[in-house]
């Protein structure tokens, strides 16, 4: 038995940055050093920590190598040795002090989360199910098929509190029951259809409802959908769940199907994930194998199966109703609600729709007991939340934290604060649908209640951190062009209202809004959030109403004194190069796009203004600063109508 | 037609039908929707409804190296429009483009999810992060030597 593990992280991050190569690089070397005996090297998924990958970590000690390269392999492997010597090159370092840190367990960023569903990601091989096995893996299934019936199972999601982590925050526990009552309706009403089975089979080949039905579904009434499309951008903790811990997911949604009464589970997850959807075949196959899936699992004559069904790219497929369409073969428009999906749901079934980490919770309420679940977070959001934390942040990675922590805290001591001396300006959470929040709420208690109360929401858990740099009015436009080219155009408001609040939008980083511009937003705003359809046009207008709650002072800004106080908006800045500081390097000669830099080696350099597109290649470029944003006082009318807004 | 035979046809599997037939093709050929619709049984102007709606298919051919510039909240603010704008100039192609060699396609994607790495591309499914244009543009003549390379 080995007596060391050594772990490369195969998550996508690490993946692209070289892990795969380094995975067998190891490998070799420890095998050439005849170490075999003493030290496993295995692959697991996701750490968590993306920025400082490549990540390769020692247990049982919790020695943690970041931004290894192949070249590190030898050392890493040679540290193995009985006279080895840890590797301290790479070692993480403390962004505030510079100093090394050997350990995960004392870096900030892991020591104050409270890791449960993320517990197995990057510990366990994810293509290999007897590694999860061993962490106990299955058990919950196990227990649930053995000790408790389909009502016990539904009672102690109820008393758990556990919450969809989808975004909206619905009690799992009650949708779930739900969901079950519609089941048992609808098979005892098949069951006083039956004497008219005969007139029903003579009329099926002509209505297009029975017609649309699959061969393979159609004799089944109730389904389990598990919600992995995840497409708000800056949010990536599905993607690392599936990755590094399909099991789990399978496990929670066999589990869900236990209860709420259904044979047939989906799991609706994005093409643009391959990895994750390659481990999830494996993980699936393999459950197959070992009898988790399938029929008669585990002997007490319970049937289960899950498909996978990719998604084909459109955003507004995370709204249930619209993913259930898509999976009907249809365009990936959403329904009024009610009725809601637990009732008549996939082909007019009744369909339970969680998200992928409220069914990787599952396993750990079954396990360790609703009492034990409830017992963390606050009084009304128990467990914990998770964050893909990013932006500008000298530590950006996946984090799982109790809730009620505070924003400062997820911020300043988990992230690290803000990198390169710069200030906190507001962190936005929930994606698009979210808000901006400013400095004056970082003392927030994260949970679903006050975040929505001051106006963002938890949604699929995106933080994106914003420094002095940012302009909140660009950032508003951004959200909102994103929503409006992912608006389905099925409702009036949402397909219209955000093309008009994003042509406003526009108009004010463009530098040609009026005063009247900011209330006719508003108002559209407030008309939109009321009147769309689904949640995608209700949402789309919180980045927009909470950064002129929160910011007023730079819609001000842009609209009465045309000035972008970051420096973003293009049209309401100017460069300059300062000739005191240019050298004449002819660095910024050399890259500029339009050829808008005059100026001879050596010798101070200027802008041909009518040239110049903005790009900021040459303030990105120069090292000495001598490029820098102005703010043109009501001179910037010449460059008009010649800029791209974007 | 090999690529129906794994299917049922029926409407609900129009979807993985067109992700197959664009993973075979590259992209949607009109004589191919046609058959899709003819196989599932709907109309011809449903299927095109379908795959118009999805981002994921495209009804031009695209290039061999397909270039994927993430537009998530972390990219943007970390650059992604600058390093689009790069890839455009290098390219000579605008985003959603394909160069007339049939070597390149520019697109650009909501998140690709390595927000970690910010701002990122993928080039056919690699992704590559950290990157600045000049980068960008780096990977691009590499990508190019490679191919010529291997001519």
């Amino acid at each position: 038995m080995p007596v060391k593990t050594c772990l490369v992280c195969q998550g996508t991050g690490c993946v692209s940055a070289g892990a795969g190569q380094i995975h067998a690089a190891i490998r070799e070397e420890i095998t050439r050093l005849d170490l075999g005996e003493n030290v496993y090297v295995k692959r697991t998924g996701c750490h968590g920590f993306c920025q400082q990958g490549p990540l390769v970590v020692i247990e049982p000690e919790g020695i943690f190598y970041t931004r290894v390269k192949v070249a590190d392999v030898t050392d890493i492997a040679q540290s193995f040795l009985p006279q080895g010597q840890l590797v301290e090159r790479l070692f993480y370092r403390a962004p505030d002090s510079g100093k090394p840190i050997s350990h995960h367990q004392d870096i900030a960023f892991y020591s104050k989360q409270q890791r449960t569903v993320l517990k197995n990601c990057g510990y366990i091989d994810p293509e290999e199910i007897n590694d999860y096995i061993v962490v106990g893996g299955y058990d919950a299934l196990r227990k649930v098929l053995l000790e408790m019936s389909s009502e016990q199972v539904i009672s102690e999601v109820k008393r758990s509190g556990l919450r969809g982590l989808g975004g909206a925050g619905f009690p799992t526990g009650q949708k779930w029951e739900a969901c079950r009552k519609a089941s048992l309706e609808f098979r005892e009403q098949r069951t006083g259809d039956r004497e008219k089975t005969h007139l029903s089979s003579l009329i099926s080949h002509l209505s297009p409802l029975t017609s649309d039905l699959s061969p393979l579904t159609s004799h089944l009434s109730t389904f389990v959908i598990c919600n992995a499309d995840e497409g708000d951008p800056g949010a990536f903790q599905d993607r690392s769940v599936l990755e590094g811990d399909p099991h789990s997911v399978l496990e929670g949604l066999i589990i869900a199907g236990y209860a709420v009464g259904a044979k047939q589970g989906y799991i609706y997850v994005r093409a643009e994930y391959p990895l994750a959807v390659k481990r999830l075949q494996i993980a699936i196959s393999q459950a197959r194998e070992k009898g988790f899936l399938g029929k008669n699992i585990l002997g007490k004559n319970f049937d289960f199966d899950i498909e996978i069904f990719q998604g084909a790219g459109a955003f507004v497929c995370g709204e249930e109703t619209a993913l259930i369409m898509s999976i009907e073969g249809k365009r990936g428009m959403p329904k009024f609600r009610p009725p809601y999906p637990a009732e008549s749901g996939l082909w007019g079934k009744p369909t339970l729709l969680n998200n992928v980490k409220t069914f990787a919770n599952i396993r750990w309420l079954i396990n360790r007991g609703a009492d034990w679940f409830a017992s963390r977070g606050t009084e009304k959001s128990k467990g914990t939340a998770i964050f893909s934390l990013t932006g500008k942040i000298a530590n950006c990675g996946l984090i799982e934290v109790p809730m009620g922590i505070t924003l400062r805290e997820i911020i300043f001591v988990l992230g690290g604060g803000i990198p390169d001396g710069k200030t906190f300006k507001a962190v936005q959470t929930g994606g698009p649908s979210g808000g901006c929040l400013p400095s004056s709420l970082l003392d927030t208690p994260i949970d679903f209640d006050s975040l929505t109360a001051a106006g963002s929401m938890m949604g699929s858990g995106g933080m994106v951190v914003l420094d002095e740099d940012t302009c909140m009015v660009d950032m508003a436009r951004y959200f909102l062009d994103f929503t409006q080219k992912e608006s389905c155009g099925k409702c009036v408001p949402c397909r219209t209202g955000t093309k008009q609040m994003l042509g406003i939008l526009e108009k004010i980083t463009g530098g040609l809004a009026e005063s009247n511009d900011l209330i006719k937003l508003q108002e559209l705003a407030e008309m939109i959030q009321k009147t769309a359809l689904c949640g995608l046009g209700k949402t789309a207008t919180n980045p927009v109403l909470t950064t002129i709650k929160y910011f007023y002072d730079e819609y001000e800004s842009h609209i009465k004194n045309k000035k972008c106080p970051a420096g973003v908006c293009k049209a309401l800045i100017t460069y300059e190069i300062l000739s005191d500081k240019c050298n004449g390097c002819h660095l910024c000669f050399k890259s500029c796009p339009s050829e808008a830099i005059k100026g001879e080696p050596k010798k101070a350099h200027s802008i041909i203004y009518e040239k110049c597109i903005k790009c900021g290649i040459c303030f990105t470029l120069c090292k000495f600063a001598a490029v820098e944003i102005s703010h043109p006082d009501g001179h910037c009318d010449k460059f008009r109508g010649s800029q791209k807004l974007r | 037609m090999n690529i129906f035979s794994s299917y049922s046809g029926k409407r609900a599997k129009v979807i993985p039908i067109l992700q197959k037939v664009q993973l075979d093709f590259g992209y949607l050929p009109e004589d191919a929707m046609k058959k899709v619709a003819e196989f599932c049984g709907i109309t011809e102007s449903e299927v095109f409804g379908i795959a118009s709606f999805y981002t994921q298919f495209r009804f031009v051919p695209l290039g061999k190296k397909q270039i994927a510039v993430c537009r998530g909240t972390a990219c943007h603010v970390k650059g992604a429009p600058r390093i689009l704008g790069e890839l455009e100039k290098v390219l000579g192609i605008k985003e959603g483009e394909t160069t007339r060699d049939l070597e390149y396609t520019l697109s650009s994607v909501a998140c690709i999810g390595c927000c970690g790495l910010a701002p990122c591309i993928t080039i056919n499914k690699d992704v590559h992060g950290r990157l600045t244009p000049n980068v960008a543009a780096g990977l691009l003549s590499r990508k190019k030597q490679q191919i010529t390379n291997s001519e």
